[in-house]
Parts: C-alpha cells; structure tokens; sequence
C-alpha cells in the first residue's frame, strides 16, 4: 500500500508538467516549431522508432523487421560506440591505476602526466582525433575512451591506497605471498571504488557520444537530433533527447544492480 | 624457568619509535619467559607498549634490540605459526564466513575436501554452523570475532597472539567469550599471550598475568594465578589479587596521567 503510494508520488510531478507543456501547446501560447506538444512528441518518437518498410519475409525474418527503425538502429549505434569506448578507456585505466595505488614507484611515474592531462575535457581533442582517426566510429570511440579511463583510474587508484591496513596485516599473519594479497585482498577491498569509478565512467562516455556523433558520426542519437535541427524538426529533437535519457537511464540502473549484487558484503549498500 | 621449557623466549627487548623528531622508548628491557601450554596476560594501562610487545612476538615490528625467540628460533618477520586476533573486527567484508575461516588454509595450499571437513569442525566447535554463507556485516560483534578465532585455530598455530580482542564487546558476551578461549585452550592445549587491559579479565583468563609500566614499557610485576578454574570472580582470593593488582595499575595510570599533563603544558 505505502509502496503504491510512494509509486504514485513520483509520478505526480512529471504528469503535472506533461499537462501543464500539452496545455501551453493546446492553447497556442507557443509556437509549435519551436515547442511541439508532448502528444506530438510522442508520434514522432513511435514513427522514428517503427521499421520504415512495410513486412516483406523475403528481406528477411520478423524479428529482424521489428528492429529495422531508424532509432533503433541509431541507439543500438551509440550504445556500440559507448560500450567499446566504455570498454577500451576503462580496460587501460584499470590496470594502471592498480599498478598506481600499489607501488609508489609507479604512482611517482605516472601520477604527474595524468595530472595534467586529466583536466583536459575529451571534448577538447576533438580536432586531434579527427586528424588522426578521420570520420566514423574511430574518432567517436578515442573521445569515449578518453572520456572512461580518467574516472576508472582515480577511483581504482584512490581504493588500492585506501585499503584498510588491518587486512594486510591480518593477510601476513595468515601467511599471504605478495599475490595472493594482492588478488585476495586488495582487490577485492578496492572493488567498491573502482564501482563507483565506472559508473562516472559510464556517465561520461554518455555526454561524449553524444558529442562526438555530432561531429563525427553520420548516424546515432547525437547526429539525429542535430539532423532534426537542420529541419527543424523540434519534436523529433526532443524524442531523440529523451531515447538518450531512457538508454542511460537503463545503463545506469543497469550498472547498479550489477554492483548491488556484486557487493553484497558490503555495509555502504545496505540503504541503497 | 630453563630455556628447554619456554615456548616464546623474550630476551633483552627494546622499542624504540621516532614520532615527530622525538625518540619514544616503547618498550625497555623485556624478559619474559613463556612456557608452552601457558595462557599470559599482559595488563597495563594503554601507552604501556603492550600491544607493541605482541606486535613484535607476532613479526609485524621486530624490536630495535633484543631477541625473541620460538622454539629457538628468532622471529624475524609475521608467520602462520603464530595466529593473531586482531582488536578491531579485521575479517574480510567481502568472503563469508566460511570463506573467511577457510582462507589460511587455502594459502597453505591444503587440499579442497581436508579444508572442507576443518572449516565444518571449526565452526561447530564455535558454535557458527548456522552461519557459514553470512557475511561479517550481517554478524554481531561477538560472532565476529568467533569467526577471528575460528580463522586462526584453522593455522593450527601451537601459539595463539590476542590484541585486546573483546575490548568492544558488552560484558555477557565478553564473559561468553572468555569461557569459550578458556575451554579452546584447554582442548587445544595452546600458547597464549593475550593482551588486555582490564583487570578481571586477565584474572579470570590467565595462568600468569603481566603487568607492565607506562613509557618505557618495562616488566613491573609477574603474577602467578593459581586460582582453581573455572574461577569465581566474586571470590575472597580474586578481589585480593584484584585489589593488589588495582594498586599497581593505578600507580602507572597516574604516571601516564603526569605524563600527559606535562605533555598539554609544552603544548
């Protein structure tokens, strides 16, 4: 009952905007071009999503039919660009950061390049990545990864160094080689930080694709939404941008339950 | 005591800490004797070095001078052979208590099915079978450290090192605990230094209790207690050691009190 009710709470603001917006559109109190109604919304989104082609079995099965819209093509584009990005930036800064946190001659290194190239926004190598990938998805997937490795090692740095000392000690009293500290130990109590770092990570992947295929891509949610523009096709504008909403929503709820599970042991997670 | 008895020999040990550009002398002169099969209480005030005494039996800093020996042999970095219970809760969050209790034998590299059968045989003898897959967050203060002694009995180290290791509990499960190291040690027949700073406790545990001095930690006092166990704590003879050894507790509290006086005035 209190659940149903909590539910019904966290619906009511978004269903009084949605009436308040389709009430100013209604009335004529703006210009459609500019702020399309939610119901007009919500058709362009169900035609920029329904397959283009009427069912012909000779091109190929249903199920293939069903997912030929365009945006799904144009999310399944942006999640692969996400997921590889995600996967290459995070898949090099995990390592080095557990090298980092773990041996001070490895943290004196490299600590002082990554500090100054770690304000530097992926944003900004843009004009470099295209000098050097081109156009399409090499330069698109650069930005991601610049975008995912920077969070995935602060945070994997910042929980080697702040494993507690206890349980090294307690590894030593029970006889732990280095490795097995190492792997039994350190990572395992480091494992909640490099959590949190990939789901920032994953965050920042979001913003960049969007970015990137803006600039370098001719298909995915990012250029669609910027190709609506040049019709001025504001609704279509506007179901990109809540696709994009949804799918890092998902993503994220995703992330989550994955780490939720993950770190169960864990006394932080108890509440959340 | 002769040599050929003692199972932890301490001879001539000093500690000495750098801390903040000054020398602090921990620990001055310790000897102490420990026979196998005996159950020692080190008692003192906290900045006695107590525990930096047991720190150095168990490997983890080896004094700036001095032996100590077991079975003859110096101690020169931590070893299986001398299980600690730690002070604060130091299970591993994330392996379950079964993962937990099985861990240094995993290390050791004893086979799956013989890690299997002790795992299960320690947590009955502790009274955990209930609670194999939990993990340590979902356990109370005292089950935990059962897990603590569990994961240590499992080394089957002859030598059992405890760092205040009820320090946190209430006093029932406290008194629970203590007839459970009690009973362990009987059946296992182990060494035990155990550092506490409660008077009673150490009465109530040890064979010998320890007391030692405010900086320098040196041996101030060496006490049989040849009190039938299991021992009554509201007995005549208790409350005589008790009330003796009350008085030599509290003259190093006064010293450690003056010490930190003096410290605040050249603050």
């Amino acid at each position: 009952m209190n659940r149903y009710r909590h539910a019904a709470s966290g619906v009511l603001v978004p269903l009084a905007a949605l009436a308040c917006w389709q009430l100013l559109s209604v009335m004529g109190w703006v210009n459609a071009t500019i702020l399309p109604s939610p119901v007009q919304v919500l058709i362009k989104w169900w035609a920029y999503l329904r397959p283009l082609e009427v069912f012909d079995p000779s091109q190929g099965s249903y199920l293939k039919w069903c997912f030929s819209g365009e945006l799904i093509h144009d999310a399944l584009g942006s999640l692969y660009r996400v997921l590889l990005g995600f996967g290459i930036g995070g898949g090099l800064a995990l390592p080095l950061g557990l090298a980092m946190g773990y041996s001070r001659v490895a943290y004196g290194l490299f600590n002082p390049l990554i500090q100054v190239l770690r304000p530097i926004p992926p944003i900004a190598y843009i004009p470099l990545s295209i000098l050097w990938f081109g156009l399409g998805n090499p330069p698109a997937v650069f930005l991601i990864s610049i975008g995912a490795f920077f969070p995935v090692l602060m945070n994997t740095v910042a929980g080697v160094q702040n494993v507690d000392s206890i349980y090294l000690r307690v590894g030593r009293n029970l006889g732990a080689s280095k490795l097995t500290q190492f792997t039994r130990i350190i990572l395992p109590a480091a494992t909640p930080y490099i959590f949190t770092g990939a789901r920032i990570a994953m965050g920042t992947a979001f913003i960049v694709v969007i970015v990137s295929e803006m600039i370098a891509v001719n298909n995915g949610l990012g250029y669609r939404i910027l190709e609506a523009r040049e019709y001025l096709w504001s609704d279509k504008i506007i179901a990109g941008m809540f696709t994009i909403g949804l799918l890092g929503l998902g993503i994220d709820t995703l992330m989550s339950r994955l780490s939720t599970y993950l770190l169960k042991w864990h006394r932080g997670l108890e509440q959340g | 005591m002769n040599d050929a008895a003692s199972h932890i020999s301490i001879r001539g040990v000093d500690k000495v800490f750098a801390s903040g550009g000054q020398e602090v002398h921990a620990l001055q002169a310790i000897d102490l004797e420990i026979a196998r099969g005996e159950f020692v209480c080190l008692l003192g005030p906290s900045g006695c070095g107590k525990s930096t005494l047991l720190n150095a039996v168990a490997g983890f800093s080896l004094p700036t001078a001095g032996v100590i020996t077991v079975d003859g042999t110096t101690i020169v970095s931590p070893g299986p052979d001398r299980g600690m219970v730690f002070q604060e809760y130091a299970l591993f969050p994330w392996m379950t208590v079964e993962q937990n209790v099985a861990f240094g034998l995993q290390i050791k590299g004893t086979a799956k099915a013989a890690i299997e059968a002790k795992v299960s045989e320690l947590l009955l003898m502790l009274n955990l079978q209930d609670f194999r897959k939990r993990y340590p967050k979902d356990l109370s203060g005292g089950m935990r450290q059962r897990v603590a002694i569990a994961r240590v009995l499992a080394l089957d180290s002859p030598i059992m090192l405890m760092d205040e290791p009820f320090g946190a509990l209430d006093a029932l499960t406290r008194r629970n605990l203590q007839d459970e190291v009690l009973r362990l040690w009987m059946e296992l027949k182990k060494t035990v230094l155990f550092v506490t700073h409660s008077i009673e406790e150490a009465l109530y545990l040890a064979d010998r209790t320890v007391v030692m001095t405010y900086r320098p930690g040196t041996l101030k006092r060496d006490i049989q207690v040849d009190l039938p166990r299991p021992r009554d704590v509201a007995s005549p003879e208790f409350n005589l050691l008790k009330k003796e050894l009350s008085q030599l507790l509290m003259e190093e509290q006064s010293r450690h009190n003056q010490a930190e006086f003096r410290g605040a005035a050249v603050d």
